[in-house]
């Protein structure tokens, strides 16, 4: 029976380790093959950094990716500020008008890509508008405000209205119920909101193609229209790893370090 | 506090402009006559007959939800084991695994999808495996999440009795586990069959230009092609069939749970 629980154990752990190797071959992939001397994408010839030096060299790529973190950093600020705002609106809605919002906040969410992409592109086009980097930033926006929405609705509806009610009985005006009741107390649904918005918008390829125009274009847009095989996007895509890793280590150590500080001091 | 509901009226307007009245564009488009770009408001259903009376464009409709529907069963089959076997990891050790799952999540699709480019240049495969390799790849974690999240939520004292009854491991596992978890697999479908099916980006990328998908169809009648109208009615066609699988899958997790 021992023999045959060690057994099991080594199965279990082997088929996770290689479902993780899994997962993880096209970054460890892409990280070591950003350093190869030679063009090929099959044998690893030699060390160099010519693929950096290549990208830092390409206008079209580097435009790219100055567009894409810029239409990210716009979409996610105005998609949390409009989603924080209106979702504080709608859990103080009538139930009735609060589920029919809510549908329709869910239809780019629940609606293929592609739908929400030729519908917006449908609107640009018939109002004659130019597409190129405004149309494509209005379009982030409005795929990433119903991911805020999701994400602060459900924690607001937690809260106890009587504090906020409080606060306005002992004359605080209801502007300053808002950012000093309501606002700290829903502050990490926020963030994970704007989390998400900045990632959705990061890694839009469907919904900027149609709605970007010939003028723009960001990361997966270059990446799809690319069309010989470019080392140097793998260059770009380390950069990217390094980047995300960074930022997503910052987001769960910056809260846990805090939290133990407040413990420490509770103490 | 009523007064609080006037803050969701920015909200409201954007919603009205950029997801309303675009989605009444395509419904309008799909079910009036073609004209240069612009609404004729004759109504017909032209469209729809045109579609499904032309083999070409039933079999583009066949070969997405084909892949979808193989892409979804590998996910399971990959993805059921390993998530079970992390469920009976100790929680700090879950927890890791769980963050180890998602973080390439937060990786551009298309950046990975090019890697996968490169790899499978390494190997002589048909270009039908890579597209597999490379859909199961992107869509693994969600169902991997999902049937987790179920089981983890199960009951341990189940199995307990279950074994106290002399059930063996494997008894256990598909008298209790395994019915207990079908809503964990069912919401797992619903996150990788109904994106799958409009997927394009893989199968073009990994696949060589072999696949038309109802995604490139799409693409096709209204970047190159022009048509409006026609363009329109295949999404519309295609969200009507995501719409219904929903429908039918969440009837299924009904039936499921009373069962």
């Amino acid at each position: 029976m021992e023999r045959k629980k060690g057994f099991w154990h080594f199965f279990t752990s082997g088929y996770l380790i290689l479902v993780l190797l899994f997962i993880y071959l096209p970054i460890v992939y892409v990280v070591v093959f950003s350093f190869n001397e030679s063009r090929s994408m099959t044998a690893f010839s030699g060390f160099s950094l010519k693929w950096y030096e290549s990208m830092f060299n390409n206008r079209e790529m580097l435009d790219s990716l100055k567009y894409t973190v810029l239409i990210a950093l716009i979409a996610t600020v105005t998609s949390t500020v409009i989603g924080t705002v209106a979702a504080i609106g709608l859990s103080k809605a009538r139930r009735l008008i609060r589920s029919v919002i809510l549908e329709i906040n869910n239809l780019p969410v629940l609606n293929p890509d592609i739908v929400t992409a030729i519908s917006l592109m449908l609107l640009f086009l018939s109002l004659k508008i130019r597409r190129g980097i405004v149309t494509l930033t209005l379009a982030h926006i409005t795929f990433c405000i119903p991911y805020v929405i999701l994400s602060v609705l459900p924690k607001l509806r937690q809260l106890d209205d009587n504090v906020a009610e409080a606060a306005m009985d002992l004359g605080a005006p209801p502007w300053r119920a808002l950012t000093r009741v309501i606002i700290p107390q829903i502050y990490p649904a926020i963030f994970s909101g704007a989390l998400i918005a900045f990632s959705m918008s990061f890694d839009d390829f469907v919904i900027s193609f149609f709605t970007a125009g010939m003028d723009v274009q960001n990361i997966s847009m270059y990446v799809y229209s690319m069309k010989r095989f470019n080392p140097s996007v793998n260059a770009l895509s380390t950069l990217i790893v390094v980047v995300v890793t960074l930022i997503l280590i910052l987001a769960n150590v910056v809260p846990a370090i805090r939290d133990r500080k407040r413990k420490k001091e509770e103490f | 506090m009523k007064s609080f509901f006037r803050m969701s009226y920015p909200y409201i307007l954007w919603i009205s402009v950029f997801i309303v009245a675009p989605m009444v564009m395509i419904l309008l488009y799909a079910v009036t006559k073609t004209g240069n770009g612009t609404l004729t408001f004759q109504f017909t259903l032209e469209h729809f007959a045109r579609f499904f009376s032309d083999p070409d464009f039933l079999r583009v409709l066949w070969t997405s939800l084909r892949i979808a529907l193989i892409t979804t069963v590998f996910c399971i089959l990959v993805g059921y084991p390993a998530a079970l076997f992390i469920a009976n990891l100790k929680e700090r050790a879950q927890t890791l695994m769980i963050l180890l799952l998602t973080l390439p999540m937060w990786i551009n699709m298309l950046l990975k999808t090019y890697a996968w480019r490169g790899i499978l240049m390494n190997f002589d495969l048909e270009s039908e495996v890579k597209v597999f390799i490379g859909m199961v790849y992107d869509f693994l974690p969600y169902m991997v999440i999902q049937i987790h999240t179920a089981i983890s939520k199960l009951d341990r004292e189940l199995l307990t009795a279950s074994y106290d009854l002399g059930a063996n491991r494997w008894q256990s596992f598909l008298r209790v586990t395994l019915p207990l978890s079908v809503p964990g697999i069912i919401s797992g479908i619903t996150l990788v069959f109904l994106p799958a099916v409009s997927s394009f980006v893989i199968p073009k990328m990994l696949g060589g230009g072999n696949y038309v998908l109802i995604g490139n169809l799409i693409e096709k009648y209204f970047l190159v092609a022009g048509d409006w109208n026609f363009g329109s009615a295949i999404s519309l066609i295609m969200a009507l069939i995501i719409i219904a699988s929903m429908y039918l899958t969440k009837k299924l997790d009904r039936s499921a749970e009373e069962a």
